[in-house]
């Protein structure tokens, strides 16, 4: 290197400075984002663990009614409250994350919390999903290319998996 | 070159914003789970002398402030109206809005100054200023429920609180208000403040009116339970109504020591308090018009209560006065002690899946129908007062007027008990529905006996 230009030797230095300074620049929010993403139990909500929707502890009253109610013993929260499968069923979690966690940082939601309308459809297909045998015949729920002719489960139903409702 | 620059300093502002931004949601998310660590920080030791609630502010900052907000001002359609409850001045006088009730409480206190409610910030300094105790001898009984006031029957009874209670019970008032411990420190400082309702080593909520452990002892026989101790045998829903009702109810001053006696041994229903005043022959005071002796009703908001739907389904007063509230990742109940009209998404949404709009609707419906018939028993009580004075003023003598003056009494009773209960019906609407259908037909059968007795003449 003794023996290389001056010019080359600047132009090799000022090009290790910035590297540094570019892998100091990206790495520190990277690093900080990583950990806060750990720290804030990110990978759980990736899971279907229930207790990741306890994480905030917004959501207590609905939790520990559930684990009252009759539904405990065969369906989670997300396999009443997501799409069962597919692309619709990360789409759905992402949007669900997003709005629960800016919601719950700037502090801004109405209280009782509400399920929104596109939600309750979430939901009313999957009750469908697991009780077919028993409502072919006597309900059709809201859903894709079932809409208008609904009967909702919940509009009578509206305590099932949560406690009383069973 | 220079374009270089630009970007470099550009991407240097968005990660450097980036960065904020994250260390602000680490920062957020850090402060929630250490919210959710820690109910309660105990940064100062409280005790039963701790009658300070300030001191215990201290240490539940959330409840406290909630607590302080009494002091704001608050209106419903019925309730707290006038500039009123707030240091603006006092409420609005009842007795302008309902010109009716000075005639039916003529020749008693309540016929000079009947006003409004205030918060709980008020309940000491309004009832040193209302002309009912500035202008009348009034005992130091007032205080049971007017003042905080552990630390005065303490020091009266020299450490018995019943044994004090009962002393200062028969005290004038202001020679109760006024008394000053061994130091020279007065004893009476505050109104309802925490220590009357909540233990100062656990918190838990816990009763300390004397007159309402006597008194829900002797319901509670009633029933069947003897030795009843609501502190050891109450359950903690229980609990949550049992403070309230500490206050929030009918009660008598009894015989000349002016013990504050909650008049629940047969029962908490109209008819089961009137009874227990009629065996022990008690009478609040003498109608200046007609000469019946009366029963005067003080805020049986409790009782009535007892009666409703939400008594049956479980629902304790603090479940709708006292919602809970979330604080961050706190849940913490709202010591704001107001009107569910006022708070709507925690008081009744936390049951009834049903818009707000929906649900105030269904409440001043309620309220509407029930003060219509309040309106209507009261013309029907004044017609008989007219009668009663008309017939008196012709020479009817006593005797003759006994029938009518027995129906007055009954009236009155429940009107007043319908009246000064603060819920305008919605605590129990049947059942005060029920009780203005009795006002009414008491009413009209006093104003025929009046009548008779004038034709009897």
């Amino acid at each position: 290197m003794a023996d290389a230009p001056r010019a080359v030797r600047n132009r090799s230095v000022a090009r290790g400075t910035l590297a540094v300074f570019f892998a100091c620049l990206l790495g520190i929010p990277a690093g900080i984002g990583a950990f806060t993403f750990v720290y804030a139990k990110g990978f759980s909500y990736l899971s279907t663990d229930p207790r990741a929707c306890v994480n905030c502890h917004v959501m207590n009253a609905q939790y520990d009614a559930w684990r009252m109610s009759g539904h405990r013993h065969t369906a989670t929260c997300v396999e009443c409250h997501l799409p069962h499968a597919g692309l619709a069923k990360w789409i759905a979690k992402a949007d669900h994350g997003f709005r629960h966690s800016a919601a719950f940082t700037l502090q801004n939601f109405k209280e009782p919390i509400e399920m929104t309308p596109k939600d309750r459809e979430i939901v009313g297909v999957n009750c469908v999903r697991c009780h077919e045998g028993l409502v072919h015949d006597v309900a059709v729920a809201p859903g894709p290319g079932r809409k208008g002719a609904a009967l909702e489960c919940m509009h009578c139903h509206a305590g099932a998996g949560h406690g009383a409702g069973g | 070159m220079r374009r270089g620059w630009v970007l470099g300093v550009l991407g240097l502002i968005g990660v450097a914003a980036v960065t904020v931004l994250l260390l602000a949601l680490l920062t957020n998310i850090f402060e929630r789970k250490q919210e959710a660590r820690q109910a309660f920080v105990r940064l100062v030791d409280v005790t039963e002398d701790t009658m300070d609630p300030k001191v215990w502010g201290q240490n539940w900052p959330l409840q406290y402030d909630s607590y302080l907000r009494t002091a704001l001002p608050t209106t419903t359609k019925y309730g707290g109206r006038g500039a009123g409850a707030s240091d603006g001045g006092p409420a609005e006088q009842k007795l302008d809005r309902d010109p009716w009730l000075k005639r039916i409480f003529a020749g008693y206190a309540f016929s000079i100054d009947y006003r409004d409610r205030r918060g709980h910030a008020y309940a000491l300094f309004d009832q040193e200023q209302t002309r009912r105790v500035t202008e009348k001898q009034q005992p130091g009984a007032c205080l049971q429920c007017h003042a905080s006031n552990l630390a005065l029957y303490r020091f009266a009874g020299k450490g018995d609180v019943r044994k004090g209670f009962e002393l200062v019970s028969g005290m004038p008032y202001r020679e109760a208000r006024e008394m000053k411990d061994d130091h020279g420190q007065p004893l009476v400082q505050h109104p309802v403040a925490c220590v009357d309702c909540h233990e100062p080593k656990t918190m838990a909520v816990r009763v300390t009116r004397p007159g309402f452990i006597a008194g829900i002892k002797a319901f509670k026989a009633k029933q069947g339970m003897a030795d009843y101790d609501p502190n050891r045998d109450a359950t903690r829903q229980e609990m949550r109504s049992f403070v309230c009702g500490q206050c929030h109810v009918e009660y008598y001053f009894k015989g000349p020591g002016k013990v504050v006696t909650y008049p629940w041994a047969n029962g908490l229903k109209v008819e089961e308090i009137e009874a227990y005043y009629e065996r022990e022959g008690f009478t609040d005071w003498v109608h200046a018009e007609t000469g019946t002796k009366l029963l005067k009703a003080q805020h049986p908001e409790f009782e009535v209560w007892s009666q409703g739907v939400h008594a049956r389904a479980g629902v304790a007063c603090a479940d709708c006065h006292m919602p809970y509230q979330r604080v961050g990742a706190l849940k913490v109940s709202d010591h704001w002690v107001r009107s569910p009209l006022l708070n709507l998404n925690r008081a009744c949404q936390t049951c009834h899946a049903v818009p707000e709009k929906e649900l105030e609707a269904r409440v001043l419906s309620i309220q509407d129908r029930h003060h219509a018939l309040l309106q209507r028993a009261a013309k029907a009580t004044t017609d008989m007062l007219d009668a009663m004075v008309a017939a008196k003023k012709e020479g009817a003598s006593e005797a003759t007027l006994q029938a009518a003056a027995a129906q007055h009494r009954k009236a009155e009773w429940r009107l007043d008990f319908v009246a000064a209960e603060n819920s305008m019906g919605f605590h129990a609407p049947q059942e005060l529905a029920r009780i203005l259908g009795e006002v009414i037909d008491h009413a009209r059968q006093g104003q025929l006996e009046a009548e008779r007795a004038l034709r009897r003449r």
